[in-house]
């Protein structure tokens, strides 16, 4: 089971529909069973029934995630792959230490892939779609797998499946998505699976 | 949180006035009425008409006259949106956009520059669950404008019913073509919907149809009790 958390301001917000819906349906196409919690509602046992997390990104003046990262803070213990979303992105990178700098972006833009990761093999320069008030700087342990002209656009635990995207796959980069369902997969397994 | 509800009165701007009303307030309506009908960030036919759906919705509305030349338009939506913020105290914008980053860009640029929220609530939703949505949930559209093959004449001005969505989806299966017509392939106009007071009864239309293109004017409509 994917866990897919909503970190929109509020739960059950009119944002749901935008974040969280589109990232549902992709999963749903793989065929692997999920799960929508808003952040504030993960139980322990959505954890322990999870194979895998996705953290969904937010609107472009929604950072109150933000002030609630010690309610976020299982990230950093979790032993499950993690794909996180724009906010989710900011999420993983401040659990692990990085750091969030304003670097607003919206629209299409070109990523270009500069690490070798499974999610990204075959790709090596693609648009996609930004929609973002915040960059992050990645944690120290972590390795940059794409950038833009204008910041991080990927990133990846360097032990384990821990990864984090600046842009927003659901929009023309759905691949993204079904590739770590699909990981999730074949690895089940916590950071070492890769 | 107050939110203006950009307003082509077509489907998809209604059905996410509708989602936001669920979840917000909605306070106005915004129309920008362009002059080119080659628009392309708003849909054309009947939109003077949305001033019927405002007042059939109870809502105000705030219309903005637009040259409808590419990039210009822009700064027609931004005065619209400022005049929503300023006579109506909007604290975000709603559009209907699904599929189009042209146009989501182009209002989430408008809204961050103006310090609003920027709301898309049928972005990429799945096509078949939203147009049976409409339907279950009470919505009257007709199709106001057809602009792509296998679009006949027989589609102007025809209600989008089950057996509508039925021919619409077989249709999307041959041609390349969206089952929600997001791809600029029909436009439509919505005669009820679930939060209207009173419906739009159409009394007088006209169409013009050539090549795969046509128009279904409204020359007269009224509000009638539903």
């Amino acid at each position: 089971m994917i866990l897919i958390v909503d970190l929109c301001w509020k739960e059950n917000s009119l944002s749901r529909y935008e974040f969280v819906s589109p990232i549902e349906n992709i999963v749903k196409s793989t065929g692997a069973p999920s799960r929508v919690r808003h952040y504030t509602a993960v139980q322990d046992a959505d954890l322990k029934d999870a194979d895998a997390i996705i953290l969904c990104g937010t609107a472009l003046k929604d950072n109150v995630f933000a002030e609630d990262f010690e309610r976020l803070a299982w990230v950093r213990e979790c032993t499950l792959p993690v794909l996180g979303i724009c906010a989710g992105m900011q999420t993983v990178a401040a659990a692990f230490g990085g750091r969030i700098e304003p670097n607003p972006e919206i629209g299409m833009t070109d990523v270009s892939v500069v690490g070798a990761d499974g999610i990204f093999a075959g790709k090596e320069v693609f648009p996609a779609y930004e929609l973002h008030s915040f960059a992050v700087v990645p944690p120290d342990n972590f390795d940059v797998l794409a950038v833009s002209d204008r910041c991080v656009q990927a990133i990846r635990h360097a032990s384990g499946p821990i990864y984090g995207v600046m842009f927003h796959p659901e929009v023309r980069n759905e691949w993204v998505v079904e590739r770590f369902a699909a990981m999730t997969e074949e690895g089940r397994g916590g950071p070492d699976a890769l | 949180m107050r939110l203006g509800v950009l307003c082509s009165g077509g489907k998809d701007s209604l059905f996410a006035c509708w989602r936001a009303m669920q979840k917000e307030e909605v306070v106005c309506l915004i129309t920008i009425v362009p002059a080119n009908p080659e628009s392309y960030m708003f849909h054309t036919p009947n939109v003077r008409l949305a001033a019927l759906q405002a007042e059939a919705a109870d809502l105000p509305l705030v219309e903005v006259e637009s040259a409808g030349e590419e990039e210009k338009e822009l700064d027609d939506l931004r005065r619209a949106v400022l005049i929503a913020r300023e006579r109506h105290g909007i604290e975000g914008v709603v559009t209907g956009a699904i599929l189009s980053v042209y146009q989501a860009t182009r209002v989430q640029r408008i809204c961050h520059d103006l310090g609003l929220w920027c709301f898309n609530p049928l972005w990429h939703a799945d096509q078949e669950a939203y147009m049976q949505g409409l339907i279950d949930e009470g919505f009257a559209v007709i199709v106001a404008g057809v602009y792509s093959a296998p679009f006949d004449e027989r589609w102007l001005g025809r209600r989008i019913d089950a057996a509508a969505v039925a021919e619409l989806r077989a249709m999307a299966e041959k041609y390349r073509i969206t089952l929600t017509g997001e791809g600029g392939e029909i436009e439509t106009f919505v005669t009820d919907a679930p939060f209207f007071t009173r419906r739009i009864e159409i009394r007088e239309a006209s169409a013009e149809y050539k090549n795969y293109n046509g128009t279904y004017r409204i020359e007269k409509a009224v509000l009638v009790p539903k």
